[in-house]
């Protein structure tokens, strides 16, 4: 490089740290529903998957001979610690969690080069690994507080740290599948809906009462902070969304017995997250802005394709990855008309 | 106020904090004439100009000190009278600080002035030729930073059309009012010449566009326009967003029109130029006054009070900074430009030149503090902060890799290198210094390529010259052979003589032939021989630049 100095001669006004750590401000509210909903457990297993994303990242940084302070700090590694955290069901096996976020930052991200070169969502990954490797823990979810008794802290951190049931009763008769998933199975068995519903009275109130559409929302809402604060741009989300929203309305309309509502699509599972702090990933998403358009209804697809005909309960995670796989040719595709050159001749 | 009229929108752009009223407090002030005058023969893009004085010739301001070389080149004048007291490298303001000859001027204090020569001075009257060689003999470049000679640039040429004469009031960098000062004090002056340039370019309409920050200045302008002027000359504001100043980026705000990537704004029909050029060619045009001076803005926090001055061409940076009240010691950055588009100074000897718009001095607090360039995390900012729609981060990736094809491919010589990307990255990455690097890399691959194309064209020639020498050697003793065949077989002694003179004529012919092709080396010793291959491979040498392919010994 050459070694004079070079404009523009300014102060930075953005940084790296300063975005991570909005993204994490913005996952707050619904990280907080959760655990209104689901108990203490997610508080407990983010910090476990925060404390071992920064060990991972700092032994990595260590045997890659990176400076530890820059990259430590830049925020990165908490983000995808709380975005596995969250995914993770309330009553979890410490050892788990661990395993998940170690694969992440030292599979996913260091392995490939670290901040910036990944090009596949550390967080989906490891998250990914845990669906496929253990689908039985990663499908008990605490009955929400509404439906169930609720599980206090102690007994979360007992379960979770030396794997010992709560006394309270038997562990089958609190947890339950989430929505998505029990209707995804009955479904599956030739019930309709109205049957499941009626079938499953808790569900009712789950799925439109308080539950996982309230913390969807709220990670709406945080979603619309980063966009106000411009973290990241309306296009992935609003593709994927739209995406998603279409796909239900055609099933829905064409047989409302076996498909369930689009509403149900938009507030169920991952949506929110995924769309606006999972597919919004800069790292690993396409940044064309005709790119990112693709990219979301890309990942739309997918999530609604997986949901109905995979065999996971929800498919955001199968779906980004498969898109981030899909970003550098999209992004190739789809550079921008450059000023002064008629479309077409990009170069 | 201004006339409202449909304006365009560019892509990306920045809203910076402007810092310009600190330096519009004051109106422009004259700064004295200096003890000694520093004037770099070259002060505008083009051909280097010629001394036509020597070392201790008494000098008088106005007197023009270098004439023009070539077409695109214009003279330079001294700045005040005096005695050149030396003609030698100094420092002149360039990225790279580079020393350059320069006319050295001890100035006397009398800044007694040539005479005025008695000629026309109402353009009206004047064909554009004429107006042309007036603007190009004030020395008169473009004062917006570029320094394109001015006169060439109302030289469009008979097959362009030129139906839009643009000024450019925008001043879009932080920190800099020169010009807004100008138009707010002179512009009338402005105006005029406004009005040459568009009698010279025979221009159908005249826009002038002013960044919205600046109402006075539009409003000094509006009063000033004639009242039957209106609808030939539109005064403009513009959206205070930078680089709206950027040449293209202000033609595409004002008419929509796109100047194609690699090309002229004439190729649209639009000729562009600064207010300040407009203000000297009046003073050119008017009063005989060529270009001695120029305003520059001085300011920065390590400026105690910020201003504008009307600087004599050749000032050395540290007299006009000590002459503000400011410390005489360099501060932790002195730029020449603004912030997001200048460059550093390292030397307070540098003088001010044509191109001179600003003097900014920061002290640390301003500057970055030297931070750990994170990876790039393709955020995207960069590419939405972009006027030229570039995939900056695209472009550093290549960069980085040195893949000068990729990058080429993805259009780095579209980027107008002002900055917005760096601005915005998060990770710090010095983008722009990136992109220079890269550009710096592909001519100097280029300048290689051009020189080994040379290089092997010369081997071609060479072989191919081999090979039409063997072949008319073995012709020759073919013939010979022949000749002498023919002559043993016949007796006759008219027949030898027909055939020696047939000889005589093949030979005469071979010889015109060999004198025909272009080489004069047949005749060279080996010892000859092997130094003309030793020149030539220290010319095919990358560190000598200056190679001349026209002068090479066998052409
Ligand atoms: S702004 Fe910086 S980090 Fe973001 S994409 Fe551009 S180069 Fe990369
Ligand atoms: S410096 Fe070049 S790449 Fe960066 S924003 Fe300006 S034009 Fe675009």
């Amino acid at each position: 490089m050459s070694t004079f100095i070079s404009s523009p001669h300014t102060l930075f006004t953005n940084n790296v740290t300063r975005i991570m750590l909005l993204v994490v401000a913005a996952l707050i509210p619904g990280i907080a529903a959760h655990i209104y909903f689901f108990g203490i457990g997610i508080v407990i297993n983010s910090i476990i998957c925060i404390v071992t994303a920064l060990l991972c990242e700092a032994g990595m940084l260590k045997l890659r001979d990176r400076p530890l302070w820059p990259f430590l700090t830049d925020g990165s590694a908490i983000v995808t610690a709380l975005l596995i955290a969250i995914g993770l069901p309330s009553l979890f096996p410490m050892w788990l969690a661990i395993i998940a976020t170690a694969f992440a930052i030292i599979i996913a991200k260091h392995l490939y080069g670290g901040l910036g070169n990944n090009p596949f969502n550390p967080a989906m990954v490891g998250y990914v690994l845990l669906l496929i490797a253990f689908p039985k823990d990663m499908t008990l979810w605490l009955a929400p507080h509404a439906a169930g008794p609720a599980v206090d802290f102690v007994s979360t951190l007992q379960f979770n740290i030396l794997g010992q049931l709560p006394v309270i009763a038997h562990f089958d008769a609190i947890t339950m599948a989430t929505p998505l998933d029990t209707v995804k199975t009955e479904l599956g068995t030739g019930l309709t809906v109205s049957q499941i519903v009626t079938n499953h009275p808790h569900l009712a109130d789950a799925m439109f009462g308080k539950g996982w559409d309230i913390i969807n929302l709220l990670f709406l809402l945080g979603g619309i902070g980063l966009l106000y604060k411009r973290v990241i741009t309306w296009r992935i989300p609003v593709s994927m969304l739209i995406t998603i929203a279409i796909f239900a309305s055609i099933a829905y309309a064409s047989n409302n017995t076996l498909h369930a509502s689009p509403l149900f699509h938009l507030l169920g599972g991952a949506t929110m997250l995924g769309a606006f702090f999972i597919a919004t990933d800069p790292v690993t998403a396409s940044t064309t802005p005709r790119g990112q358009l693709i990219y979301g209804c890309g990942i739309g697809i997918f999530t609604y394709l997986i949901r109905n005909y995979g065999s996971y309960p929800d498919g955001v995670a199968f779906a980004v990855l498969l898109m981030n796989l899909a970003a550098p040719t999209i992004d190739y595709y789809t550079r921008p008309r450059v000023f002064g050159h008629h479309p077409g001749t990009s170069s | 106020m201004s006339i409202p009229r449909k304006l365009w929108r560019i892509h990306g752009g920045l809203h910076l904090p402007g810092h310009k009223a600190e330096s519009m407090q004051q109106p422009i002030t004259d700064a004295p004439v200096p003890p000694e005058l520093i004037l770099p023969l070259q002060q505008h893009i083009g051909n280097v100009a010629t001394p036509i004085v020597n070392v201790g010739d008494r000098v008088l301001k106005n007197q023009i000190i270098a004439r023009a070389e070539g077409y695109v080149s214009v003279p330079i004048h001294a700045s005040s009278s005096g005695t050149v007291i030396a003609i030698e490298p100094r420092v002149i303001p360039h990225p790279s600080h580079l020393t350059d000859t320069c006319i050295v001027i001890a100035t006397d204090g009398k800044d007694e002035a040539t005479p005025v020569a008695a000629v026309l001075s109402d353009y009206r009257q004047m064909d554009p030729a004429e107006l042309r060689n007036r603007i190009r003999d004030a020395g008169i470049v473009g004062l917006g930073g570029a320094g394109f000679p001015a006169f060439i640039k109302l030289n469009p040429g008979p097959q362009l059309k030129i139906h839009t004469l643009i000024l450019n009031g925008a001043e879009c960098e932080p920190y800099i009012t020169c010009d807004a000062m100008l138009m707010q004090e002179q512009p009338r002056a402005i105006l005029d010449g406004l009005r040459i340039m568009q009698h010279a370019l025979h221009a159908q309409r005249c826009i002038i566009g002013i960044e919205d920050n600046k109402p006075a200045a539009l409003q000094a302008l509006q009063a000033a326009l004639h009242t039957d002027e209106h609808t030939l000359i539109e005064i403009v504001a513009v959206p205070t967003l930078y680089p709206a100043g950027g040449e293209k980026q202000l033609i595409k705000t004002l008419t929509g029109l796109e100047v194609p990537s690699h090309q002229l704004p004439a190729s649209v029909g639009v000729i562009c130029h600064n207010v300040a050029t407009a203000y000297s060619i009046a003073q050119a045009i008017s009063h005989q006054q060529p270009l001695i001076e120029r305003i520059v803005t001085v300011a920065g926090p390590a400026i105690p009070k910020a201003c504008n001055y009307r600087v004599r061409l050749g000032t050395p940076m540290k007299y006009l900074i000590e002459h503000t009240g400011a410390s005489p010691s360099l501060p932790a950055r002195l730029i020449m430009g603004g912030p997001m588009m200048g460059f550093a100074i390292n030397d307070l000897q540098t003088p001010v030149i044509k191109t001179t718009n600003c003097l900014l001095a920061l002290t640390s607090q301003e500057l970055p503090k030297t931070q750990f360039e994170l990876p790039c995390i393709r955020c995207g900012e960069c590419a939405r902060a972009c006027p030229a729609q570039l995939l900056p981060q695209q472009l550093f990736w290549h960069a980085h890799a040195k893949d000068f094809d990729k990058i080429q491919d993805f259009n780095l010589f579209d980027c107008i290198e002002c900055g917005c990307c760096s601005y915005v990255c998060p990770s710090h990455i010095p983008l722009v210094q990136y992109y220079r690097f890269a550009k710096t890399e592909i001519w100097a691959k280029e300048r290689e390529k051009s020189k080994s194309d040379i290089a092997r064209q010369r081997h071609e020639f060479h072989l191919q010259r081999l090979e039409r020498k063997k072949r008319e050697d073995e012709e020759r003793k073919r013939k010979k052979k022949e000749m002498l065949d023919k002559v043993t077989q016949t007796d006759s002694a008219a027949d030898a003589k027909k055939a020696a003179i047939a000889a005589a004529l093949q030979r005469a012919q071979a010889k015109k032939a060999t004198q025909a092709s272009p080489q004069n080396v047949e005749h060279l010793s080996e010892q000859q021989r092997q130094q003309i291959d030793e020149i030539d491979k220290r010319r095919a040498n990358p560190s000598t630049v200056a190679s001349q392919p026209g002068k090479d010994n066998e052409s």
